[in-house]
C-alpha cells in the first residue's frame, strides 16, 4: 500500500516538474533566439543609421517582451520546485546543486533585468551605443543564465566533483570547476542553446513568410529572412556538431538512454543505426556512438545482464547492482546507527558501504526492469528532433539561397513550407528534452539518486491539485500569449 | 576563513537579500493602489508603468533569495519547500500571475482583458507580502516538521528525510496570531514604501495628494502591527542552541540577543528611526518625494537585523515546534565548508552587479514619470 501511495506521488510530481518545465522550454528557446535576431539588426542600425533597421529592431523586440514575460513566469516555479516537490532531492546533493542555481541569479537574472529595462524604456534616454550594449547584454544575461542551468542539469546526468559524506547524509562538492565546466556541459549548454537560435531564426522566417504570403511588409520580411537565415544555420550547424559530440558522451555515461533512443535490445559490436523501425543503417550507430564501426555499444538486455565493453572492462549485471547496493543501503543504516555508541561496528559498517557506496543507489532500485526508461517515448522523440532538424536545415538553406537570387517573394511553396515551420522547431526542441530526462529515467541523478527517493513528503492528492493549477493557468497564458503575439503581427506595418 | 564564519557570512547575505526583497516589495504595495488611487485610466496607467519598471527587480531578488538559500542552507530549502507546501505554492502562483500581468494587460487579444490582468497585480500585491510576512514569522515561532536524517538507510519504508507534521502543509502557520501579524505588517509596509515610491517616481498633480493621503492612512495599521510585533519579540521565548548542538527554549531569547550584539541592535533602532523618517517627512513636508530613500534603506536594515537576530548568537533560526530537535541552525543546516568558500568567491560579484543596477537605473530614472512622457513613450505597459 505504502508503496502504491509512493508510487502515485513519483509519477504526479515528475508529471508537475515535466509540465512546467515544458511550458518554460516553449518561451526560452524564442528568448534566446529572438535576442541574437535583434541585437544583430539593432546593430546594424547603429552601423547604418538606417531607421529602417531601428523599425525592424524594435519590432522583434516588442515580441520579444511578450515572450519573456511568460518564459519568467513559468521560470519561478522551477526554481523553488526542487524544494517543493523533490525536497530529499535538495538536501542529499543541494550542496552541489544549489550552487549553480545561485550563481544563475547573481549573475545573469539581474543582468537580464537590468538591461531589459534600458532596451524598453530607454530608446530616449540613452546614447545609442549604450542602448546597444544593453539588447546585446539582455541576450548574455539569459545565455548566462542558460549556462548554470544547464551546468545543473548536466550535472544530475552525469555527477562529477563530489564525495558522499554518512554523517551528514548527502553528496558533498569537492570540485566546483569539475562540477561547473564539465565537457558534458559544455556540450549540453552548446547543443541546447543554439537550438534556441535556431527556433528563433526559424520563428522570425515563419512570421516573415507570412508576411510575404500577404504581400505585405515585403522589405521588411525579406530583411528580417536575411538576418534569419544566418543566425539560424550558424544555430544549426552548432546543433549538429554538439548532437554528435552529446551522442558519444551519453554511450560513455548514459548508455542505457542511448539503448533506449535506438531501442536496441540487444547490442555488440558494429551496432546498426535505426532510422526507423525496420530501416536500418548498418553499424551506423556503432561510428556515431564510438566514432568506430567495430565499437561494441550495448543494448537494454546486456545492460541488464551485464557486457564487456571496448576497453575489455566487464561491466556488472542490474542484479548484481542492486545487491551491492542493498548492501550499501543496510551498510549505511548501520553505521548511523552505531556511529555515536559502538565505533567497531560503526567502522565495519563505514567499511563496507564505501565497497559498495558506487551502487548506493541502486540499493534503493526493486527490481531490474525498472532500470529500463519508457522506449517508445525516448526513441520517437529521438527521431522527431533529428528529423525536424533536418528538414530545418533544408529550409533554411533554401530560404538563404532564394532571398540572395531575389526570388523568395515569388516562391510561395516555400514561404508556406517557412510558416509550418514554426511549430516543427518548438516540437524537434520538446523532443529534445524528452530524450535527455525520459530517457535518464528512473533516476533523479545518474546511478546515485532514484526520483523515486527523490521526492518530498507530501499527499499525492496535493501534487495532483498543483498540476491542474498549473495546467490550467499555463494553458491560459498561452493561449493569451499566442493570441497577443498574432494581434500584434497582424497588426505591424512597415511599408517599404 | 573558518566554517563558522563562513555560515554567519552567508546568513548575512541571505538575511540581507531578504531586506533588499522587502524594500523592493514596494512594487507589490503600490500595486495595490491601482484601482483605489487610479481614478481613470490616464492614473492607473501611470502607476502600472511606474512599478512596470521595477518589477523585474523584485522579482530576481525573490529568485535570488531562493537560489542563495539553497546554496547556503540547503536543509531548510528542502524542509520548508517541501513541507510548507500550499504557503510557497501559494505565494508562487501569486507572482507567476504578476509576471505576465504588466505585459499583457494593455495588449489587444490578451483573452482576459485588460481588468483581469490589473486584478492579477493587486492580488500579488496583497498576498505576495502577506504570505511572506507570515512565513517569515514562523522564524521566530516555528513550523510543525521533523527532519531525521536516517530515513535513507530504510529501504522500503519513507525515505523522506524532512516531514511535515500535520497534513496542513504550511497553512498552519496563521494558527499562530504573531505571525499573521508580522504578515500584515509587512503588507502594510510594503503599502507605504509604495506610496513613497510612487510620490518620488511619478510628478502628476492629481495623484500626489491622494498618495499622500493614503500613506498616512496606511502608516497607522503598519505601525499598530509592527511595534505589537516588536514588543511581543522581546518578551518571547525563543530557541536556542547549545555548544554542543542541543536546542532548548530560552526566554528572552531574541531580547538578549540584541542586547548581547550591540551593533545589530542599533541596525534595528536606525532601521525603525529611518523609515519613521521617511514617512514623517513626506506627512510633514508637502513638496519633500524623497521618503522611499529614508524608509527604503530603513526598511532593509531592519529586516537585516531581525533575521540578523533570529540567526546569530547560538539561536535555532527554523524552529521545531513539533520536534525541538530537529530544530534549524546555522550550522545543522548549511552547506559544506568547501561550497560556502566557493560561493563566497562568488558573492564577491555583488557589488559589481549592483552597481550596474544603480547606474542603470539612474539612466532611467532621471526624471519623474508624467503623462505627457507616458504618452509619447514608444514602449508602455
Ligand atoms: C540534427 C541532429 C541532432 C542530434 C544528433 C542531436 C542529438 C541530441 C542528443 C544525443 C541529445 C541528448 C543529450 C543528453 O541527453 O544529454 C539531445 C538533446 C537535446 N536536443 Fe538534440 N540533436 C539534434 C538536433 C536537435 C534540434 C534540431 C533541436 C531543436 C531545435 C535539438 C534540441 C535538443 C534539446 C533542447 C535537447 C535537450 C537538452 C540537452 O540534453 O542538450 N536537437 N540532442
Amino acid at each position: 500500500m505504502n508503496e502504491m501511495i509512493q508510487e502515485t506521488l513519483v509519477g504526479w510530481s515528475r508529471s508537475q516538474f515535466a509540465l512546467t518545465a515544458c511550458y518554460h522550454w516553449l518561451f526560452v528557446p524564442l528568448t534566446l533566439g529572438l535576442a541574437v535576431v535583434m541585437a544583430v539588426m539593432e546593430s546594424i542600425y547603429v552601423k547604418t543609421q538606417d531607421e529602417f533597421w531601428k523599425k525592424a529592431a524594435q519590432f522583434w523586440q516588442k515580441i520579444f517582451g511578450i515572450n519573456f514575460a511568460i518564459g519568467v513566469a513559468t521560470g519561478i516555479i522551477l526554481e523553488f520546485e526542487f524544494g517543493t516537490n523533490w525536497s530529499n532531492y535538495s538536501w542529499f546533493v543541494g550542496d552541489i546543486f544549489g550552487a549553480p542555481l545561485a550563481i544563475e541569479g547573481i549573475l545573469a537574472f539581474f543582468m537580464e533585468a537590468t538591461f531589459i529595462a534600458v532596451m524598453f524604456f530607454g530608446w530616449n534616454k540613452v546614447s545609442q551605443r549604450f542602448h546597444l550594449a544593453s539588447t546585446w547584454l539582455t541576450g548574455l544575461g539569459a545565455t548566462i543564465s542558460a549556462w548554470w542551468i544547464l551546468v545543473a542539469n548536466t550535472w544530475m546526468q552525469h555527477p562529477v566533483g563530489m564525495a558522499f559524506n554518512p554523517d551528514t547524509v548527502r553528496n558533498e562538492m569537492v570540485d566546483f570547476w569539475a562540477v561547473a565546466f564539465q565537457p558534458m556541459a559544455i556540450t549540453k549548454f552548446f547543443h541546447t542553446v543554439s537550438s534556441g537560435w535556431m527556433t528563433g531564426a526559424v520563428f522570425v522566417v515563419g512570421v516573415s513568410c507570412w508576411y510575404l504570403l500577404r504581400g505585405r511588409n515585403k522589405r521588411f520580411a525579406l530583411a528580417s529572412i536575411r538576418v534569419a537565415s544566418v543566425v539560424g544555420l550558424v544555430g544549426i550547424l552548432t546543433v549538429m556538431f554538439t548532437g554528435d559530440r552529446a551522442g558519444i558522451q551519453i554511450a560513455q555515461n548514459q548508455p542505457m538512454k542511448l539503448a533506449a533512443a535506438e531501442g536496441l535490445e540487444h547490442g555488440g559490436a558494429g551496432a546498426p543505426f535505426s532510422i526507423v523501425p525496420g530501416i536500418e543503417v548498418p553499424k551506423a550507430l556503432s561510428i556515431l556512438a564510438t566514432h568506430d564501426t567495430e565499437g561494441v555499444v550495448p543494448g537494454i538486455q546486456d545492460l541488464l545482464n551485464g557486457y564487456t565493453d571496448n576497453e575489455g572492462n566487464v561491466h556488472l549485471s542490474a542484479d548484481e547492482k542492486i545487491r551491492r547496493g542493498r548492501q550499501a543501503v543496510n551498510a549505511f543504516a548501520e553505521y548511523r546507527k552505531t556511529v555515536n555508541k559502538d565505533s567497531v561496528t560503526a567502522i565495519q559498517a563505514r567499511q563496507t558501504f564505501e565497497e559498495n557506496q558506487a551502487y548506493f543507489g541502486y540499493g534503493h532500485i526493486e527490481k531490474k526492469e525498472d532500470l529500463v526508461p519508457n522506449i517508445t517515448i525516448v526513441y520517437w522523440a529521438f527521431r522527431i528532433m533529428i528529423g525536424f532538424g533536418c528538414l530545418l536545415t533544408l529550409l533554411l538553406c533554401l530560404t538563404l539561397w532564394f532571398e540572395r537570387r531575389g526570388t523568395l517573394a515569388q516562391k510561395r511553396w516555400m514561404q508556406h513550407w517557412g510558416v509550418w515551420s514554426i511549430p516543427m522547431v518548438f516540437l524537434a526542441g520538446q523532443a529534445g528534452w524528452v530524450v535527455a530526462e525520459v530517457g535518464r529515467q528512473p533516476w533523479a541523478i545518474q546511478d546515485l539518486m532514484p526520483v523515486g527517493v527523490a521526492v518530498s513528503g507530501i499527499s499525492a492528492s496535493s501534487v495532483q491539485v498543483t498540476f491542474c493549477l498549473f495546467l490550467a493557468l499555463f494553458t491560459i497564458l498561452l493561449i493569451a500569449e499566442i493570441r497577443i503575439m498574432c494581434k500584434a503581427i497582424k497588426n505591424f506595418r512597415m511599408e517599404d | 576563513m573558518t566554517y563558522e564564519f563562513l555560515q554567519q557570512y552567508w546568513w548575512f547575505i541571505v538575511s540581507l537579500l531578504g531586506g533588499i526583497l522587502v524594500f523592493l516589495m514596494f512594487v507589490q504595495g503600490a500595486n495595490t493602489l491601482i484601482f483605489r488611487l487610479g481614478k481613470d485610466e490616464e492614473e492607473r496607467s501611470l502607476i502600472i508603468n511606474s512599478t512596470g519598471r521595477k518589477w523585474e527587480f523584485t522579482f530576481t531578488t525573490l529568485v535570488t533569495f531562493g537560489g542563495a538559500f539553497f546554496a547556503s542552507f540547503p536543509l531548510f530549502y528542502s524542509t520548508s519547500f517541501g513541507g510548507a507546501y500550499w504557503v510557497w505554492m501559494l505565494i508562487l502562483v501569486s507572482f507567476v500571475l504578476q509576471a505576465v500581468a504588466y505585459e499583457f494587460q494593455s495588449k489587444p487579444g490578451n483573452l482576459l482583458g485588460r481588468n483581469a490582468y490589473r486584478r492579477f497585480l493587486v492580488f500579488n500585491g496583497v498576498f505576495g507580502p502577506l504570505l511572506l510576512g507570515t512565513a517569515v514569522g514562523t522564524f521566530f515561532h516555528g513550523a510543525a516538521f521533523t527532519v531525521s536524517k536516517d530515513a535513507m538507510g530504510a529501504f522500503g519504508a519513507n525515505p523522506v528525510i524532512s516531514q511535515w507534521a500535520n497534513a496542513w502543509h504550511g497553512l498552519d502557520a496563521v494558527a499562530n496570531p504573531w505571525n499573521v501579524i508580522l504578515g500584515i505588517a509587512i503588507l502594510f509596509l510594503a503599502r507605504v514604501l509604495g506610496a513613497l515610491y510612487l510620490l518620488n517616481n511619478i510628478d502628476d498633480a492629481g495623484l500626489r495628494p491622494k498618495l499622500r493621503r493614503q500613506l498616512l492612512i496606511d502608516t497607522l495599521p503598519f505601525l499598530l502591527c509592527f511595534v505589537a510585533f516588536l514588543v511581543h519579540l522581546l518578551i518571547a521565548d525563543g530557541f536556542a542552541v547549545s555548544e554542543t548542538g542541543e536546542i532548548y527554549v530560552e526566554p528572552y531569547k531574541y531580547l538578549n540577543n540584541l542586547l548581547e550584539m550591540p551593533v545589530v541592535l542599533c541596525l534595528l533602532l536606525l532601521g525603525v528611526v529611518l523609515v519613521l523618517c521617511g514617512t514623517g517627512m513626506t506627512l510633514c513636508r508637502a513638496n519633500f518625494h524623497r521618503g522611499i530613500w529614508f524608509s527604503g534603506l530603513g526598511t532593509v536594515l531592519t529586516v537585516l537585523s531581525l533575521l540578523l537576530t533570529v540567526g546569530y548568537n547560538h539561536t535555532a533560526y527554523y524552529p521545531s515546534t513539533a520536534d525541538l530537535q530537529s530544530s534549524l541552525t546555522l550550522a545543522n543546516s548549511c552547506s559544506s565548508h568547501f561550497t560556502l568558500t566557493a560561493m563566497s568567491w562568488v558573492s564577491l560579484i555583488i557589488p559589481f552587479v549592483l552597481a550596474y543596477i544603480i547606474y542603470a537605473w539612474r539612466m532611467i530614472d532621471k526624471k519623474s514619470l508624467t503623462k505627457q512622457e507616458l504618452s509619447q513613450e514608444e514602449h508602455k505597459y
